[in-house]
């Protein structure tokens, strides 16, 4: 209890001295701003936003556009994830093989550096925008983005893209190992049984092998999909208007930089804990219907 | 979907008659088999072929920014690599001093190899790593015998490693403890040792370089906060300490409780104990999971050149932001330092698979 | 733990972090006891602060501050540059990182009042422009209708840039990028219709950094007044004014003819009393800043004048080709006016 009320004391010094020190130097202080007009645009998003409304808007703007790119990545990295992950344990020595050099050459690069590529691909090489490719009525694309649907269908920039891309990919990696360990922990005697049922190996896979793996795959992988969650902040490195882009501009407006990133960490921190709880549901379920 | 029944099973099959019999029969044993190996093979075989073309017999060679720019869209320019070369190794570190950067890394990487090899034949040579990240500070930063050098200045490669290797280092004792209190009968301790872990494992990177970058500073008078590389050390090795305290804790979970009990039989104390008997082996089985920690690490150094230190990352910005003649080559760039960070992250690895092998001494 | 001891704690805590009514005025001290003066420049924007491939920096906030050095410390190089990110500014000139910020910043009535800020004056009047390439044909900022336009962000920039775009119906989309030589590179691949920064980054930026500087166009508007200027940490008034009166007086040194070439000569020989206050010859004004008299000549003779100091950074002969225009003096149809050393 002593030690509890010391950290409390800790922290409440600790914010004091530093309100303190600002007040003394003349910086304004305080969370008032964030009921202030933002007076920036935000280029893309699934929440309209303009710059008359106020900060805390601009802040769950970003919020649902760290949302936006989450979640297709995270789809994208699961089904990437399995399919590497299943490849991986071929008896097929080729497919096995350019499976693990995917896995290597994914994991041992920072994903830093693999975004950057991904949104320098996609920029150098697309057509310009007054010359878009594209078929007909499906899809268009140019260096404005990729349009669903033809002409006036969404507008997919290439930041998101390169964001969505490089996301998935970095993290199906990670998301093959765990299929693997998992596919790995299936007792042999499981496979044995399957096989003197005579049961197809689609089927094998499909009703004994992948739902007890993947049972097993659960609490790691939502690791992985925090990991995927918390990643997706480096897209202020390539201009896609997330959370922390948006907090970046916030900083710079208003000056209150001690503020802005006690927002941004806190709300990260509300994401990565209810992923968290999400993925334990799922997998409280999962055991219960596995009996 | 027969292709993809997995090699593993408790009692492997025995070797069929030829090794190559078998792999014939894997590669094209039946039909859903031929597909798959087609497809791989047409695949890799189409990627491979463009790659080869691109960056081999169409390439560039030469540093002529004329030719490259004529090249460009069908051979790689491989020259952007000979004129850039030195400002993406080793970023805008003074060219008299290159001696004493490259100097300094070389003793900081035999300071570490030393303490990760021989370290389990005799802990004093954990002092390696310590003495390895002094010769390089000593050498790169100036210091008795040598004009000092801002560290705003280091940057490149050597910056990487030693943002990697004293971060692992500050972060080891920190994620112990941390590692410990969570342990702790003490339940004060052991929460607030679990919300520090929590709290900082719910968090990414980028707010906390923020707060080493530009909040740290305003708690502290003006004048007196440490050196930007400094802040943004320990701030890498409280982020990584929270990561590796849950990798210590799970080993020290490895123990049996019988050896807590046999060290207090002979008298030992709490300290002790952990000391003598239970870390050795709770480390010992965290090696494996420690070495993730650490390349996550050195592929996480890459973050700080968002609080502008160009490490290896940042410096291949860097070198290419600010030259038109030679900005529209990057991807080679990114290539090479994509393949210098594959490097040392797969000789990391190599490296501690071949550590665990002590564990049997024990 | 009793309550004697958990305040004797905080008091020895509070120490620790230092006691702020104890640093006013210390700003100008720690510069005297380091003997260096801690400069946050930009990470490149040329013209205005860049670094060469051997470290040497130049630039007009690079020569301000080796000025501002010679007039405190005597010595032109006695300075620390640190190149900061947008981002970084304010907090490394709150927090004493950087004793001078002079990174091509502002000055705006925000930043004065809320960020513990005092402007030393007006170093480069700028504007806010845009940017396209010269293929695209567009001929007015106003013919920029639902296009994308490259922003660094951090800047006053990305709220003129929605300001205009609402004023003028054109629904322009900002692509924020939270470093320059991202913006700049996205700009080049050709992400963006349109690149926007203030006049003079845009000249840098086409004149230095694009491949052919012809295929690329600075539309005539300017949507904003962007006066651009060091600032120190409020605090130190001493300080303040030297910082202030540094540029005021190279200001009039161009004004009454004192260039890096002839201040020797004109401290030995020059009659008119204004040359003999500026340059302490016949009046000691810099002792009414705390300094001694030659702080003036010093820095004239380590830089140049403003003219000198514009001319070779950014002047129509630099790399930069900017006009002066109201970056002249006053007497030129500019409007450049320093108030009088006297």
């Amino acid at each position: 209890m002593v030690l509890v009320l010391a950290l409390v004391a800790a922290l409440w010094l600790l914010a004091s001295v530093t309100a303190d020190h600002m007040r003394a130097r003349g910086i304004r202080s305080g969370f008032d701003f964030l009921l202030d007009p933002a007076g920036f645009d935000i280029g893309e998003g699934w929440l309209a936003f303009e710059p008359s409304q106020p900060y805390w808007r601009a802040f769950l703007a970003g919020l649902v556009n760290t949302i936006r790119a989450a979640v297709p990545a995270l789809v994208g990295c699961s089904l990437l994830g399995l399919l590497v992950g299943v490849g991986r344990l071929s008896s097929n020595p080729l497919v096995r093989g350019a499976c693990r050099a995917w896995i290597e050459v994914v994991r041992n690069v920072p994903l830093l550096l693999q975004l950057l590529a991904w949104y320098l691909v996609l920029t150098e090489f697309l057509p310009g925008a007054d010359e878009p490719g594209g078929w007909a009525g499906i899809a268009q694309w140019s260096k404005a983005g990729l349009a669903l649907g033809g002409e006036g269908g969404p507008l997919l920039s290439p930041e998101y893209l390169a964001l969505v891309i490089g996301l998935a990919v970095y993290t199906s990696a990670y998301v093959a190992e765990v299929v693997r360990a998992g596919v790995q922990a299936v007792p042999a005697g499981q496979w044995e049984a399957a096989a003197a049922l005579g049961l197809p190996a689609r089927v094998e896979w499909r009703e004994v092998v992948l739902p007890q793996a993947m049972r097993l795959a659960i609490p790691p992988l939502a690791n992985q999909y925090i990991n995927l969650v918390k990643n997706s902040s480096l897209a202020v490195a390539i201009g896609y208007p997330d959370l922390v882009s948006i907090a970046n501009t916030a900083i710079n407006q208003s000056g209150r930089a001690v503020e802005c990133i006690a927002v941004l960490a806190a709300v990260y921190l509300l994401l990565s804990l209810s992923t968290a709880f999400g993925m334990d549901r799922f997998n409280r379920r999962a055991l219960r219907h596995g009996g | 979907m027969a292709a993809v029944r997995p090699i593993v099973s408790a009692r492997a099959k025995p070797a069929g008659p030829s090794a190559w019999s078998s792999w014939r029969r894997h590669v094209a044993g039946s039909p859903t088999q031929v597909v798959l190996t087609l497809l791989v093979v047409a695949v890799a075989g189409w990627a491979l072929a463009h790659f080869l073309q691109w960056a081999v017999l169409d390439a560039v060679w030469q540093p002529d920014a004329d030719r490259c720019q004529a090249a460009r869209g069908t051979g790689a320019c491989w020259g952007v690599v000979a004129e850039k070369w030195r400002l993406v190794l080793l970023g805008r570190y003074p060219v008299d001093g290159t001696w004493r950067i490259v100097t300094g890394s070389i003793a900081l990487l035999a300071g570490v190899a030393a303490s990760l090899w021989l370290a389990p034949r005799s802990p004093r040579w954990l002092l390696a790593w310590p003495s390895g990240l002094l010769v390089f500070a000593w050498l790169a930063g100036g210091g008795p015998g040598l004009e000092a050098v801002p560290t705003d200045l280091w940057g490149g490669l050597p910056l990487t490693l030693f943002l990697t290797a004293s971060t692992m280092l500050l972060a080891f004792p920190v994620a112990i403890l941390l590692a410990l209190g969570r342990r702790s009968a003490l339940p004060a301790l052991r929460a607030a040792c679990t919300v520090w872990i929590e709290l900082v494992r719910g968090v990414p990177l980028v707010p906390v370089l923020f707060i080493a970058s530009f909040v740290f500073p305003l708690l502290l008078s003006p004048g007196r906060s440490p050196d930007l590389l400094a802040r943004v050390v320990v701030a890498l090795a409280l982020f990584a300490a929270a990561y590796m305290a849950e990798v210590v804790r799970g080993g020290l979970q490895s123990v049996p409780k019988g050896q807590l009990e046999a060290a207090a039989s002979i008298g030992l104390g709490w300290w002790g104990a952990q000391r003598a008997v239970v870390l050795p082996q709770a480390l010992r089985a965290a090696v494996p999971a420690l070495t993730n920690n650490a390349l996550s690490l050195l592929k996480e150094t890459s973050l700080v050149t968002i609080v502008s230190l160009y490490e290896l990352t940042g410096a291949v910005s860097l070198a290419l932001g600010s030259d038109p003649e030679w900005r529209p080559f990057k991807v080679e760039l990114f290539l090479v330092a994509g393949a210098i960070y594959f490097v040392l992250c797969f000789a990391l690895a190599r490296a501690s698979a071949r550590l665990e092998l002590p564990q049997e001494m024990a | 733990m009793t309550f004697r001891s958990l305040s004797r704690w905080l008091l020895a805590a509070s120490f620790a972090f230092g006691a702020h009514a104890a640093w006013a005025g210390k700003t100008l001290d720690g510069i005297k006891s380091k003997g260096q003066l801690a400069c946050g420049v930009s990470s490149g924007v040329a013209g205005f602060s860049q670094a060469d491939g051997s470290g040497r920096w130049s630039g007009l906030d690079v020569d301000y501050c080796r000025a501002l050095a010679a007039a405190i410390l005597g010595d032109a190089n006695k300075v620390r540059f640190v190149p900061l990110v947008s981002q970084q500014r304010f907090a490394a000139i709150q927090s004493g990182e950087v004793d001078i910020l002079a990174r091509n910043t502002t000055w705006t009535l925000t930043r004065d009042a809320s960020l513990g800020l005092h402007f030393v004056g007006i170093l480069y009047i700028d504007g806010q422009g845009f940017m396209v390439p010269a293929k695209s044909k567009v001929k007015s900022a106003r013919q920029l209708k639902n296009t994308t336009v490259c922003v660094q962000s951090g800047t006053t920039t990305e709220k003129n840039l929605s300001e205009f775009s609402r004023a003028n119906n054109l629904n322009l989309r900002p692509v924020v990028f939270e470093k320059f030589e991202a913006a700049n590179a996205a700009y080049f691949s050709g992400r963006c219709a349109a690149y926007t920064t203030d006049a003079s980054g845009l000249a840098s930026v086409r004149n230095k950094e694009a491949k052919t500087p012809a295929d690329h166009v600075i539309l005539p508007e300017l949507i904003s007044k962007e006066p651009l200027g060091p600032a120190v940490r409020r605090g130190d008034d001493e300080f303040f004014t030297i910082a202030r009166w540094v540029l005021f007086g190279l200001q009039e040194a161009e004004e009454l003819g004192v260039t890096q070439a002839n201040v020797e000569a004109m401290q030995k020989k020059a009659r008119d009393p204004q040359v003999g206050r500026l340059l302490g010859t016949t009046e000691d004004m810099g002792k009414l800043l705390g300094l001694d008299k030659d702080w003036l000549a010093r820095a004239v003779k380590a830089t140049g004048n403003y003219g000198e100091i514009f001319e070779r950074n950014v002047g129509p002969k630099s790399p930069l080709g900017l006009p002066r225009g109201s970056n002249n003096l006053w007497t030129k149809g500019g409007l450049v006016y320093a108030p009088p050393v006297r």
